[in-house]
């Protein structure tokens, strides 16, 4: 029996030591899950709410002139007026339709692309120089070289947005393809797999983390060139809806296209958040503490 | 010649040469396989165990002579190197085709005791799990050669000697050829029809180990070949 105890200890323990236990855990979570629900009560949203808060208290006190940064409340009715009035629906539209039609074609273009770069090497040759070009070319740099290319009407406002969508996503894609892990490939093939189960089950899912990463930037690169592209010469949409405010001083309908610009870049970047938490399930990642 | 024999052998290798750069790895290397057999490849780290592997399965050329090995053949890797993105089931049912594809892999993943944890993701298996969904998705097709590159070198010591004790109980069940690459003198004995060992990249010294389970476990035979094998690969004053 006195083998079994411990031995006892010789001199004053100078080593500092760890001791866990498992109903301190619990009490701490249950406690630490509301202290968390206390600190960041909206997640991530939890700043920009604060920041609204405290920029309505200062324009309502009066710190911030309105024709300087009107206060939340005004850019909100602003907004329901603008709907109400039948302006602000009409211009969303068409710059939501110009947005989609651009995306769509730049991600076409740019998956295409990306999946013949990344798969062969006479695609890598083809596109890989090209677009390493254009991803240095600054969006508003080519924007009045597209205006003397392809005039001031939609097609200018549309390929500006095509162009930013698209060279993010190849860059993205190839880089995913080529980084799917070679010992994976050489596996699948030793199992007898063919070609097409090998670029099914392997390349594409392995692709997946980089296509996601790629459409995260398409997306925020689309809504930049929307803004671009409509302060150019429109007569509708929401760019000139802010170009139009600007002329008149009325900086809440200013205010009023930027939330929504920024609304619009919120979603995105949810929608891409969707898609990996229901299409990267099965990759053990870092959670943050 | 012997060759003619031969024919049905599951590896038949002749004169092999490997060189990588001005490095002989292989140097014309001979080594035959016969059917139902295990050989054991043992050797110490780096002396081509695994380029002689590759070889046979086809993943590298050699440089000189002539390899013949079953188009039906299957191999199991260091790693587990399972399909991040795939549950289980669809990690061993990669290389197969047909209807009954899922059916078989249940079945495969049922023999090496992974029944139930079909819908498992990689990323939740322990390694001896991961390793034994490995040695699922190899059997599931019955191949007729078997090469597996040390495939339990980076478990365990407890869950190697369950390991050794399932190749045991598959082999009884599928017939098929079997090299096993390894450095651990153990395992060359536990499991091996014939161990084979490898040195200044030939087949030196061949040993055909004739004991039951529990001779391999202890027994003067068993104490006799070891002691032989430390001496093949220089170790001899260790015994």
């Amino acid at each position: 029996m006195a083998l079994l105890a411990p031995p006892a200890p010789a001199s004053a323990p100078s080593h500092p030591r760890d001791v866990f236990l498992p109903g301190n855990s619990q009490r701490q979570s249950r406690l630490g899950a509301l202290r968390r629900r206390l600190r960041w009560p909206l997640g991530i949203y939890t700043t920009p709410v604060a920041i609204l808060f405290l920029w309505e208290i200062l324009a309502r006190a009066g710190v911030l002139k309105p024709t300087y940064a009107p206060a939340p409340s005004d850019i909100l009715t602003t907004t329901v007026e603008l709907w109400r009035d039948g302006i602000l629906g009409p211009d969303l539209a068409i710059s939501l339709q110009r947005a989609g039609i651009g995306l769509a074609i730049g991600l076409a273009i740019g998956i295409v692309t990306g999946v013949l770069g990344g798969f062969l090497r006479t695609g890598e040759y083809l596109f890989n120089g090209v677009a390493q070009i254009f991803n240095t070319i600054p969006l508003l740099a080519v924007l009045p070289l597209f205006v003397v290319w392809f005039g001031i009407d939609e097609l200018t406002k549309v390929l500006l947005i095509a162009f930013g969508a698209g060279v993010p996503m190849y860059l993205n894609l190839f880089a995913a393809i080529r980084g799917v892990d070679q010992r994976l490939i050489e596996m699948a093939r030793t199992t007898g797999a063919g070609p097409w189960r090998v670029v099914t089950r392997v390349l594409v899912p392995g692709a997946l983390p980089g296509f996601l990463v790629g459409l995260r930037f398409s997306l925020a690169y689309s809504i930049l060139g929307l803004v671009a592209a409509e302060t150019v010469n429109a007569d509708e949409g929401l760019g000139f809806l802010i170009t139009q405010a600007q002329t008149y001083l009325q900086t809440n309908k200013v205010f009023v296209g930027l939330v929504i610009y920024s609304i619009l870049g919120l979603l995105a970047d949810q929608l891409v958040r969707a898609l990996e938490r229901v299409l990267l399930r099965w990759r053990p990642s870092y959670e943050a503490v | 010649m012997t060759a003619a024999l031969r024919t049905q052998a599951g590896v038949l290798v002749e004169q092999v040469v490997r060189k990588f750069g001005d490095r002989v790895v292989l140097d014309h290397l001979d080594l035959a396989i016969d059917e139902d057999e295990l050989v054991v490849l043992l050797g110490p780290s780096g002396c081509g165990k695994s380029t002689l592997l590759r070889l046979l399965a086809g993943l590298d050329e050699p440089d000189g002579g002539r390899i013949e090995v079953s188009a039906d053949r299957a191999i199991v890797f260091q790693g587990d190197r399972l399909l991040p993105w795939q549950r289980v089931l669809r990690n061993v049912t990669l290389g197969l085709r047909g209807p009954d594809a899922d059916e078989r892999a249940r079945k495969a993943l049922a023999e090496v005791n992974l029944a139930g944890r079909e819908k498992a993701w990689p990323k939740q298996l322990s390694g001896g799990e991961a390793q034994r969904v490995a040695l699922a998705r190899a059997l599931v097709s019955e191949p007729e050669l078997v090469l597996l590159d040390e495939p339990f070198a980076a478990l365990d010591a407890i869950t190697r000697l369950r390991m050794h004790d399932l190749v045991r109980a598959l082999r009884r069940k599928h017939h098929a050829s079997m090299l096993l690459v390894t450095h651990d003198v153990d395992e060359a004995i536990a499991l091996a029809d014939r161990i084979v060992v490898m040195s200044n990249g030939r087949i030196g010294d061949a040993h055909t180990v004739n004991l039951s389970p529990a001779e391999r476990e202890a027994s003067v035979a068993r104490e006799e070949l070891r002691a032989a094998l430390l001496s093949d690969l220089g170790l001899a004053s260790q015994h």
